[in-house]
């Protein structure tokens, strides 16, 4: 049922709430096992207490996805913070003229192939992509996530980590500078970069 | 006029249609005749996808069900 703004009386808020979040777990939990690893479910438990408390704020139901996303963000991050007081910088200049799509080229790794650059992305599964994810700092991972995983604008992304817009944007800079370089390293070091290396 | 180093740094700022008006149209005029550039836009699209692919994931059972009783145990208390 779609609706415009929640309805008022207490029970029905309470099945709104459950509709909405019932609805998102599968995104939200997928969200936060590549924030936080196995505290994923702890994670968007807290999540769902935080937002369950906070409800009443959310007055149009079409924002409750972006809202449970932003409450499942936050929650990693203090996660995270209380793992590591410090986040991790990479100095821009280590990874500012790597160019994945020149090194395929260069590099040459399947040389009967008719799409090197397709043939190389198809090298890698859906662990491989998270255990490349996983090994770029979470102060780049996570706009990575927000913006091309998860889909959202990078405005939408500042608002989220309360962050100017200019910062998101050159820490997606350093983060897709990273994931690019990042995938390189790993299929070189898990034997990818080999005819038939994968079916 | 921009070349390819600096085409290449703007490239997914392009796509993902953030950064000012004057970079979006030097980048536009630099693909008008570099091919080289215009793989590499194709290749940051691919990876583009590539990302967005990663994001859909099955909810294991046993998670499903143990959220679901947080949710019940929430319906305890007035939102």
């Amino acid at each position: 049922m779609t609706r415009d703004v929640f309805p008022s009386d207490v029970a029905v808020r309470a099945d709104s709430f459950r509709e909405l979040a019932e609805s998102q777990l599968p995104r939200l939990y997928a969200l936060a096992r590549r924030l936080v690893g196995d505290e994923a479910e702890d994670a968007v438990q807290d999540c769902l207490l935080k937002a369950y408390r906070g409800f009443d704020r959310l007055e149009h139901p079409a924002a409750g996805p972006a809202w449970l996303t932003s409450i499942l963000v936050n929650t990693c991050r203090d996660r995270g913070r209380a793992r590591s007081r410090r986040p991790e910088e990479v100095g821009v200049d280590d990874v500012d003229d790597f160019s994945l799509f020149r090194t395929i080229a260069d590099e040459d790794p399947f040389p009967y192939s008719d799409s090197l650059h397709l043939d190389f992305l198809h090298q890698f599964g859906r662990e491989d992509v998270r255990a490349v994810l996983a090994s770029i700092p979470e102060l780049y991972r996570v706009p990575m996530l927000l913006t091309y995983v998860e889909g959202y604008h990078a405005k939408e992304v500042a608002r989220f980590l309360d962050a100017p817009l200019g910062t998101i944007l050159a820490r997606l800079h350093r983060g897709r500078k990273l994931f690019e370089r990042r995938l390189w390293e790993y299929a070189e070091e898990n034997g990818l970069l080999k005819e038939g290396a994968r079916p | 006029m921009i070349a390819c180093a600096e085409a290449v740094r703007r490239l997914w700022e392009y796509l993902d249609g953030v950064g000012d008006e004057s970079h979006r149209e030097a980048i536009e005029e630099h693909l008008s005749f570099c091919r080289r550039c215009c793989g590499e836009v194709e290749f940051a699209e691919e990876l583009r996808g590539f990302l967005a692919a990663q994001g859909a994931e099955e909810l294991p059972d046993d998670v499903r069900e143990r959220l679901a009783a947080t949710l019940d145990g929430l319906e305890q208390e007035a939102p």
